[in-house]
C-alpha cells in the first residue's frame, strides 16, 4: 500500500498543504491521549522517590522536554539539509516550521531544570557541561529563527538557515554525551540504549509515555505551523488564492 | 494512587513550588504556542484575501 502512493507528489506545497491538514488532528488527539496516561501515572501511580521525595516529579517533563529539544534539532538540520541539497523548498519550510518548537522545548528543559536544581543541588544555574550546552542548543535555535528573519528572500534564507543549522549540529552529541566527558553536576543517563534504565519501570513508564506526548504535540503543532508558513510563502499562487476564497 | 488527601497531593511533600511550576509553565508555554498559532493563520488568510481584493479592485 505504501509503495503504491507516488511519495515525490507531497514535495509539491499544494499536494502537502491538504494532507497535513488531514493529519493533524490524530496527532492532536493522540498527544491528548498519552498526555493523560502520562500525567495520570506521573503523578497518580509512581510512588514517592526514596531520595528526592516528591521534588523527582519534575523528571517527567524535564527529561521528556531534554530529549525532544535535541531530537528536534536534529530533524531540522536534516530538513534544511536536504532543502539545501535537493533546492527542495517543502523541505526547507519544515526546518523553519520545526525551529519554534524546538526552542520552545529547550526553554522548557532548561527552566524545569532550574526548578529541579534548586532544592536538590541548591542553584539555580551552574555553569557545568550539560547546562551550557543545553543553553548554546537554544541560542542555535534563536539564532536560527532571527538569520531566517532578517533575510527578505526567502530562498536565500533557507540557505543560510541550513548552513547554521548544519554547523549546530555538532552540539547535539556534545550535549548527549557531555555527562559522561566531563565532570558534571548533573547526574548521569537514567535511560540509555545499551544498558537497562536505572530507575524503577512505573516511573520509566511514565517519562516515556509523557515524552511520546511530546512527540505527537509536537508533530501537531510543526505540520500546523507548517501550513501556515506555505500560506504565507505561497501566497501568490492560485491555488492558495482558490483555497482562501472557498475558505471564507 | 498513594495520596491519602487532595491538599497531600497539592503539597508534593514540601516540594509543591517547583513541581508545579515546572508543569505550570510547561502548560503555559503550549497553550501560548497553539494561540500564536491560530493567530498567526488568521493573520495570513487576511493577508491572501486582501491581496485577492486588491487585485480585484484594479
Amino acid at each position: 500500500m505504501i509503495f503504491g502512493i507516488n511519495w515525490y507528489k507531497y514535495a509539491s506545497p499544494a499536494a502537502f498543504y491538504p494532507l497535513a491538514g488531514k493529519l493533524t488532528p490524530w496527532f492532536y488527539g493522540l498527544a491528548s491521549l498519552l498526555l493523560v496516561a502520562g500525567l495520570y501515572i506521573s503523578f497518580a501511580v509512581s510512588p514517592t522517590d526514596f531520595q528526592q521525595g516528591e521534588a523527582y516529579r519534575i523528571i517527567f517533563i524535564h527529561v521528556p522536554a531534554a530529549w525532544m529539544s535535541m531530537f528536534i534539532y536534529l530533524v531540522m538540520a536534516a530538513w534544511a539539509g536536504i532543502g539545501l541539497a535537493l533546492n527542495a523548498k517543502l523541505s526547507s519550510m519544515m526546518a523553519q516550521a520545526l525551529a519554534p518548537t524546538g526552542a520552545l522545548f529547550t526553554v522548557i528543559a532548561l527552566a524545569t531544570g532550574s526548578l529541579w536544581g534548586k532544592p536538590m543541588w541548591g542553584a539555580w544555574w551552574v555553569w557545568d557541561a550539560r547546562l551550557t550546552s543545553e543553553l548554546i542548543l537554544l541560542f542555535l535555535y534563536i539564532g536560527f529563527i532571527a538569520l531566517q528573519a532578517a533575510i527578505d528572500e526567502p530562498r536565500r534564507a533557507d540557505r543560510a538557515g541550513a548552513l547554521l543549522a548544519l554547523v549546530g549540529v555538532v552540539n547535539v552529541p556534545i550535549i548527549y554525551f557531555s555527562v559522561r566527558w566531563w565532570n558534571t553536576l548533573h547526574q548521569g543517563a537514567s535511560v540509555s540504549v545499551t544498558t537497562a534504565p536505572k530507575m524503577a519501570t512505573i516511573m520509566l513508564t511514565g517519562m516515556l509515555l509523557m515524552a511520546l506526548a511530546c512527540w505527537m504535540y509536537a508533530v501537531a503543532v510543526v505540520l500546523s505551523r507548517v501550513r501556515i508558513i506555505i500560506l504565507e510563502r505561497e501566497r501568490r499562487a492560485d491555488w492558495v488564492k482558490a483555497l482562501v476564497e472557498v475558505n471564507q | 494512587m498513594h495520596w491519602q488527601t487532595l491538599s497531600e497531593f497539592f503539597a508534593m511533600g514540601g516540594y509543591a513550588f517547583y513541581v508545579w511550576s515546572s508543569f505550570g509553565l510547561t502548560a503555559l508555554l503550549a497553550i501560548w504556542e497553539l494561540l500564536s498559532l491560530r493567530y498567526r493563520r488568521r493573520k495570513a488568510f487576511k493577508l491572501i484575501k486582501q491581496q485577492i481584493e486588491m487585485k480585484s479592485i484594479n
